[in-house]
Parts: C-alpha cells; structure tokens; sequence
C-alpha cells in the first residue's frame, strides 16, 4: 500500500499517478466506510509520482481514512502513526481530561494523600508504574482472553483481580528485594487498589476496542495525570495550612473548594488539540 | 490481625447514626467520592446509585463476616475485592437490564463501586471483628449513610443548576448554572462537609480535622 498523508485541514498528499479527475476517488472514514467524503478537486504534486486531493470537509491527522480509485486496484490507508496516537493519547488523558478534575475519579486517594508534598510525589510515582503495568496486563487478557470469549461480563472481576493480585504481589516481591524502597512506597502500593483510576482505565479500553498504543497511551496519560493533580493539590493544600481558614471550613472543605478552583482551571486545557 | 479479637458489637441505632451522621462516607470519612462529584448531577443518577452503593455494601460486609475465619490474613484484600467484585457485577448486570436509560448514564460509575474505599474499609474495619448480624447492620447504616449523601448532593445540585427536583420543574429558571458544571460538584461537596462541621459546632461537639484514606488501610 503506498503512502498518503493529511497535508492540512483539507488536503491530502497521495503517492501514486494523477487520477482522471476527483468523481473517480472514492474518500472514506474508516469506520463509516458508507459515507463518502466529497472530493472537490485533485492536482498533481510538488514531486512527480505524487498528487493532492482536495476535501469539502475538514481532514483531521487523528482520524483512519480509506481512500481509494473507481476502475482501479489503488488503495490507500491513511492512518495517524502510532507515535501520534501516543502523544496526543497522553496529552489528552493528562491535560484535557484529567481523572481528578474533569472525570472526578481517584478522589478518595486524592484528598487522602494531597496533605503533604512528599506522600503525594510518592504515591504518584508509584501510581504511574502499577498503572501502567496493570493496564497493559487488563489489555491483554481483555485482548486474548475476555474478548475473543465472550467473557465481557468477567470484566469487573478479571481487571480488579489483576490489579489486586498485582499490587500484593508488586508488594511481597519489593519487601524480600529492597526494604529502603518497600518502607518508602509500601503503603502507597496498598492504597492503589482503592483508586478508581486504575480499574477506570481499563473498562474504558475496553469499551473503546482500544488498540495496544491507545491502551498504553491511556494509562501512562491517566497516570502522569493523576501524579501531576496531586502535586498541584499538595502544594496548595501545604500553603492553605498556614492561612487562616474559618472554622467550618478547615480540614477537607476547603480542600473541595481548592480542588473546584483547579477544575475550573483545568476547563481551559479543554480546547487543546495536536496533530 | 492475625488473632481476631471479638469486641461486643454496638447496639442498632448507633450503628446507623454513625454512618448517617457522625462517620457519613462521602461527608466525613471523605470515602467514594468520585460517584458523589460524578454522578450528582440529577437526583435521579444519584438515588440509582446511592442504591446499587447500598446493596451492595450490606452484601459484602455480610459475605466478609460469613467467611472471616477461612480467609488467610495475608490476602484478606484481594479476597475482600472479588467478593466486592462479584457483587458489582450482578448489581451492574440488575440495573443495565432494567434500568437502560439512567445506566447509560451512570454505567462506569457503577463498574466502579469495586474500587470505593468505604466497602472495603468497612470489611476490614468491622466485619472481620463481628459477627453476621451486627455486620449486616453496620453496611446497612453505611450504605444508607452514602445514599442520604447523594440523594442530599443530587437535590443540591438540580435545584440550583436546573431549577428542577428529579426532573419535575420546581423555578422556570436556572438559578446557578455553575454548580452543575464539573467544578461546581466539589464546591457543593466542600459546602455541604462545611454544613456538617457547623451543626457539630452548634451541638457543641468539636468537628473532626480532616481524615482521609490515610486511615482506611492499617
């Protein structure tokens, strides 16, 4: 299959010979392969052996187009490579839909741990490691097992058994290897098992027929999220300790309040778009 | 917590006022939060799993003390999640097949239920120390602890972002949009544990500082 990519937001440069004219491409999404895109035009391209296509609508980098030539065997796949699915995967987790701020989900290790700096770094190191590796574990056996089953309805039970199983076994394996790291981050290990996150991760994936890079893209994204709303939030939380908090207020209230204002805040990620 | 130690449980009606009131999960235990600043947009989503919270915490506390003295201490807590999990998974299958439109909704948040700290700290708190009844008590005050809590938050939020109450209009306008947008859940939240702190004010009791999943897991 040759190469053709997204040019800009209605162009697409093709690889291949100069088609008779634009009636003869046929220009589709992926998954709906029924609804034809309409091509206003086609020119040859800056290099010989090469043409543009010109779209009515917009072309985005992020979206699998099938583009192909009526009365010809000329097929071409135009998909976004695997590293940009990766970043803007990550970016869009991390930034865009944060877990904590616009998902709301870990918010009970979330408050629990945002008191002190050095607990929230710790946690959220740890976080971002069993997250990952707990998510592309749910990936595969949702992948090779669960799926091709038809054991959808395991699911809850399958992913919280991994991750359960995982973290007592990440912890047993940490004590015997290194106790400076154990006594460090033992205690976070056990807390991971509550977070929301790391069983919301994979029951997205998994409604979304994610691929391997979304999957793995989705749970380093949650996680650097996840590490990065707890930093902000113990910050905050170490300042507003030393302010004078009215009396109702002192404790968690004014922890929602704090973690409100840095949802809004978190609105304005929400026009961010790459590729 | 290898030696069990039996305690004499606390009569009933403590056992529910604790979770209602003085030990309420979403306002002072700052447990399963995120379905009580997810879901309380509407009463209606908040009541479905204020519900599904209740079943299936009276279920899983009772399971925890039927089999307390089979269990191997060492993996109490993945033996403590499967049971939750099982548990989740019949109440998400009950409410998809008879509630479509509302799981639609709220579905994730229901998968979720596994993961509330309060189920499980509530199984290693009180039902590896007691016995089936007291037990089915404590969930019972638990889980209605919680859905007093997303009914109250839900109430809060429609009215005053909607201006209706479980979808029959109460004001022809919307008296506060923000409180329905994702920040305004933790407002509200913030707001009703200031409420609580002030009534224990007023009944001359010191509120608690705050706590938090620091003390679920010993």
């Amino acid at each position: 299959m040759a190469e053709a990519t997204v040019l800009n937001d209605h162009e697409l440069l093709v690889e291949g010979t100069l088609p008779i004219g634009p009636e003869v491409i046929r220009l589709v999404r992926a998954d709906d392969a029924d609804i034809l895109i309409d091509i206003t035009g086609v020119k040859s391209g800056p290099e010989p052996g090469s043409f543009i296509v010109t779209a009515a609508e917009t072309l985005s980098g992020q979206d699998h187009y099938l583009l192909n030539i009526a009365g010809s065997d000329a097929a071409w796949s135009i998909a976004p490579s695997a590293m940009a699915i990766l970043v803007s995967v990550i970016i869009s987790s991390a930034l865009i839909n944060n877990f904590v701020f616009t998902r709301y989900l870990g918010l009970c290790c979330f408050f629990g741990v945002s008191r002190k700096r050095d607990t929230a770094i710790g946690l959220g190191l740890t976080y971002v490691v069993v997250g990952v590796l707990s998510g592309v574990m749910a990936w595969v056996v949702q992948t090779f097992a669960l799926g091709p089953l038809s054991l959808d309805f395991l699911q809850i039970i399958a992913f919280i058994g991994i991750v359960a199983c995982f973290v007592q076994g990440a912890d047993m394996i940490v004590k015997k290897l290194n106790r400076v790291l154990h006594q460090k981050f033992g205690i976070f290990l056990m807390l991971i098992t509550t977070n929301c996150i790391i069983l919301a991760v994979p029951l997205l994936n998994a409604t979304n027929e994610a691929g391997f890079t979304e999957a793995f893209g989705l749970s380093l994204g949650s996680g650097l999220g996840f590490a990065l709303a707890l930093f902000l939030m113990s910050c905050a939380r170490e300042r507003v300790d030393m302010a004078p908090v009215p009396r109702v207020f002192q404790g968690l209230p004014v922890a929602f309040i704090l973690c409100g204002l840095f949802a809004m805040s978190f609105l304005g990620f929400s026009g961010l778009s790459f590729f | 917590m290898n030696i069990v130690t039996r305690t004499a449980p606390p009569p009933i009606s403590t056992l529910i006022m604790r979770g209602l009131f003085d030990e309420n999960p979403v306002f002072r235990l700052a447990l399963s939060l995120c379905p009580a600043v997810a879901v309380t947009t509407s009463v209606k989503n908040g009541l479905m799993l204020g519900v599904a919270v209740f079943v299936v915490q009276v279920l899983s506390s009772v399971s925890a003390a039927l089999i307390k003295n089979i269990i191997i201490p060492k993996i109490r807590i993945p033996v403590f999640t499967i049971i939750i999990a099982i548990w989740v998974s019949i109440m998400d299958m009950v409410l998809a097949a008879f509630f479509p439109a509302v799981y639609g909704e709220v579905g994730l948040y229901v998968k979720l239920i596994v993961a509330f700290a309060i189920i499980i700290s509530r199984m290693e708190l009180f039902s590896m120390k007691h016995d089936v009844v007291p037990s089915f008590w404590d969930g019972f005050g638990m889980g209605l602890g919680f859905l007093v809590a997303m009914l109250l938050t839900g109430a809060f939020r429609e009215l005053l972002g909607n201006g209706s109450i479980l979808g029959f209009q109460i004001v022809d306008f919307k008296p506060l949009l923000l409180v329905i947008l994702p920040a305004g859940g933790f407002f509200t939240i913030g707001l009703i544990m200031a409420l609580f702190n002030w009534i224990d004010l007023k009944r001359g009791k010191e509120p608690p500082g705050g706590t938090g999943c620091g003390g679920c897991h010993g």
